[in-house]
């Protein structure tokens, strides 16, 4: 028993669409920590409030309808319920959350919950929606049937959360009660036997609940690693015995259970919950009508999904500008007070652009949650995987993949974020792991770069022109290579059976904007908190790979005249000032050239040579690693042009034009062209995105699996590419 | 004999039994998928699978090759 004055650890368990995270924010406010639990994808999400008697820690286990602990999610919330996940601590209450409306279900996992000897109390939340029904609960007699304290809340609106952290205290001071069984004595007795032979062979006392667990798990993985001990390797001979008697008794596994525990439900809700007769006509099934229908159900779907698409294209260009600009003007500030010289270098190109790389993403990330926050809040998320769910089974994936996917099109990073509403361990893998062979945005300036060097052919009357081809086949070949990917990764890399796609379709509400905003603004923290400090080291690393060695004075010196002069200028044009401007960026040119990027590009010619490329392609595919639209730069340096040009600089395209090898031949021909194009839309280019892979996945494993599995393919792609074309071209 | 992937939109069956003791099994039992239970095809999904049905109270959907597993019988 804690004391009641003393700090407290509590846990909120509930079924998934139940409100739990709305309760944690209501409660807590912002989460103090969010990651991971060690080793796994599941979210660890710690907060803390105080009372009037000191501090309470909350833990927010994952949304979960059972503790029999067959997926991560549901292992995980065993661990830390048991006081065996060993950075939370021992658990003081359990806090179970219902859906006042969906009593029946929800209490299910309420019933194993009790059953942990473990003080707990009972939330109904979405109170609001029963109080606007006719349902009717005698929260008395329920309270007194269930034998817990039951709170009433509606988290969406903080109501009911002064109540809550009372009956905390309450549930504290009071501690845990053995609850009473509600399975029959044959199976209480096969228990019993259990246990006593468990603890003959020398076991130390097991609790009621897990060897319950043993006896109704079918290959449970407890059973499996207790049987490995020498004086226990009988285990799972006693169990099939237990469970041939009980079946023989008419008792049979795992029926039993679920029999069992809704029976005891149905039991202590009669009389106590009064519910109106069954309806199918309610005015969330009439819009599920319209929302589901064969047709327009399709019709709207694809408005949602495209006006979802085209706000996190456009909309976020706006604010990407406006950050674009802010960093030019931070630079120029830079500029006003420091010197040219090796220190401003790293601010300039080093840390402002690191920052720059890391928030460029944030726009993309805010829209997309805000979209998903309103449709899952309002209850269409649900309904959405429900009419993709077919389509997406062809990729081996479920309805749920959908939008993340989708989203990827634009930008991978909030794509990959966006795989939390898949439950499934292995859909959610399989889903993060193509995400980014869709094309993204960044993938676009490098197709615009090399496009001028496909003839500009028309057919049909000049309304079909083959770069109109080129570019949409650059679009759609990521999306079709992912397809056996992921059958692959399916196949080879998590083998065993396709989950159940049994999905709970909540009825439509209005969505609540407090929920929105938190699911944005977590989101969004948990990007620049975790993956942004990867993404930012990267850029330096990068900018200090393309500096170093290299003797800068003169470049330096070079820069400050040139300053000196622009800020004399008279406005006439200077040739003196142009020559130096061009021998500025002559000395740049050499200077990457004998960077350790331009000596890595260099060796690695004999490897891009199969590919058409030259080294200068080279080290701008290198350069491009924090990001692929890094190369125009790059390519914009290497050839003496400055660094800051575009993909439509026709200086640029002019000088990639009338590059040459050594023999005279140009180097960008149609098939070089197709070649690097085809590697960029299947390269893994991109740090944000394999750092969101790290941060995601919570492991190193998976961003190098994807580096390596996207640079072969890219690789391959691109090698297959140039000498078709090239055959093709020329025969 | 007669699965819930066989009922048409709008009728109620009761349930069996649910086939198989694996996890998808047991995952239709929690959800309150118990033999004795009624329950109603709201509809399918716009591209024929996965269908929706209403239990305890609440909509639920699964999949057709899900559906084949829960062995019912129609209300008369």
């Amino acid at each position: 028993m804690a004391n009641p004055t003393s700090s407290l650890t509590v846990a909120l368990v509930g079924n998934p669409n139940t409100g739990k995270s709305t309760l944690f924010s209501a409660l807590c406010g912002v989460p103090a920590r969010v990651g991971n639990y060690p080793g796994v994808t599941v979210e660890k999400k710690l907060g803390k409030y105080r009372d009037d008697s000191g501090e309470v820690i909350v833990v927010d286990l994952p949304g979960t309808y059972s503790l029999s602990a067959r997926t991560m999610d549901e292992m995980v919330s065993v661990d830390v319920l048991l006081g065996r996940q060993s950075d939370v601590p021992k658990l003081d209450v359990i806090v179970a959350i219902a859906d006042a409306t969906n009593l029946e279900r929800n209490l299910y996992l309420f019933t194993q919950l009790r059953q942990l000897e473990i003080p707990i109390i009972l939330v109904l939340n979405m109170w609001d929606r029963v109080l606007a029904s006719s349902m009717k609960v005698d929260l008395a007699q329920l309270s007194e049937r269930l034998g817990v304290t039951v709170v009433v809340a509606t988290a969406s609106r903080s109501s009911g959360i002064q109540e809550i952290k009372a009956a905390i205290r309450t549930a504290a001071a009071k501690g845990s009660s053995t609850p009473e069984s509600l399975f029959p004595p044959e199976f209480q007795a096969e228990c019993d036997t259990l246990r006593d032979w468990m603890k003959a062979s020398g076991e130390p006392e097991m609790q009621s609940f897990l060897v319950q667990r043993l006896l109704l798990d079918i290959d449970s993985a407890h059973a499996q690693r207790l049987s490995k001990q020498p004086e226990l390797k009988e285990l799972p001979n006693r169990i099939a015995e237990a469970r041939a008697r009980l079946a023989s008794s008419g008792q049979r596994v795992p029926a039993l259970e679920t029999k069992c525990r809704y029976n005891w439900i149905r039991s202590r809700l009669a009389g106590v919950v009064d519910r109106p007769a069954e309806d199918t006509d309610t005015l969330s099934d009439r819009i599920d009508h319209v929302l589901t229908h064969r047709v327009w159900g399709l019709v709207i779907f694809a408005a949602i999904m495209f006006a979802v698409f085209q706000c996190i294209s456009t909309g976020a260009s706006g604010m990407m500008s406006g950050i674009e600009t802010l960093q030019g003007a931070l630079v120029t500030w830079v500029h006003s007070w420091l010197a040219p010289g090796t220190l401003r270098s790293l601010i300039d190109d080093g840390i402002i652009a690191g920052v720059g790389s890391v928030l460029i993403f944030l726009p993309q990330i805010l829209i997309l949650f805000f979209f998903i926050g309103v449709l899952e809040d309002c209850g269409y998320m649900a309904r959405a995987a429900f009419v993709m769910d077919k389509l997406m089974t062809k990729l081996g994936l479920s309805g749920k993949s959908f939008l993340p996917l989708m989203s990827s099109f634009a930008c991978a990073v909030p794509g990959i974020m966006a795989t939390r509403v898949i439950e499934n361990t292995r859909d959610r893998m399989i889903t993060i792991l193509v995400a980014p062979l869709m094309s993204c945005s960044a993938r676009l300036p490098v197709y615009i770069l090399l496009i001028s060097f496909i003839p500009e052919t028309h057919w049909l009357g000049g309304w079909i022109g083959l770069r109109g081809v080129v570019l949409f086949a650059m679009h759609v070949l990521g999306l079709v290579v992912a397809i056996p990917v992921a059958w692959l990764l399916k196949r080879f890399f998590f083998p065993g059976e396709t989950a159940a796609f049994v999905m709970e379709l909540p009825s439509y509400k209005l969505p609540s904007p407090k929920v929105v905003f938190y699911r944005v603004w977590e989101r969004g923290q948990s990007f620049v908190g975790r993956a942004g400090t990867l993404i930012f080291c990267t850029a330096v690393l990068v900018w200090a790979a393309g500096y170093f060695p290299g003797d800068h004075t003169e470049v330096h010196q070079l820069t400050r005249t040139i300053e000196q002069r622009e800020l004399q200028a008279t406005g006439d044009t200077d040739d003196e000032l142009e020559a130096m401007r061009a021998q500025e960026r002559q000395l740049n040119g050499a200077l990457i050239k004998g960077s350790l990027l331009g000596q890595a590009g260099q060796a690695i010619e004999p490897i891009v040579k199969p590919l058409g490329w030259d080294w200068r392609i080279g080290v701008g595919v290198i350069a491009s690693f924090p990001a692929r639209e890094v190369i125009i730069a790059t390519l914009g340096t290497i050839y003496s042009l400055g660094g800051d040009v575009d993909e439509e600089d026709s200086g640029l395209q002019d000088a990639l034009a009338s590059s040459r090898w050594e023999d005279g031949r140009p180097v960008y021909t149609l098939p070089v062209a197709l070649s690097i194009m085809v590697f960029f839309a299947l390269c893994a280019q991109c740090a944000a995105t394999l750092m969101v892979i790290k941060r995601e996945t919570n492991s190193w494993r998976w961003p190098i699996f994807t580096f390596v599995y996207m640079t072969t393919l890219a690789y391959v792609g691109s090698f297959i590419t140039y000498n078709l074309a090239s055959w093709v071209w020329v025969g | 004999m007669l699965s819930l992937a066989d009922l048409r939109e709008g009728q109620a069956a009761t349930i069996l039994e649910v086939s198989g003791d694996d996890a998808i099994a047991v995952r239709l039992m929690e959800m309150g998928l118990t033999d004795g239970e009624q329950i109603k095809l709201i509809g399918f999904a716009p591209l024929g699978d996965p269908l929706e049905i209403t239990i305890r109270g609440y909509r639920l959907s699964l999949r057709c090759s899900e559906a084949k597993r829960v062995l019912v019988e129609l209300v008369v």
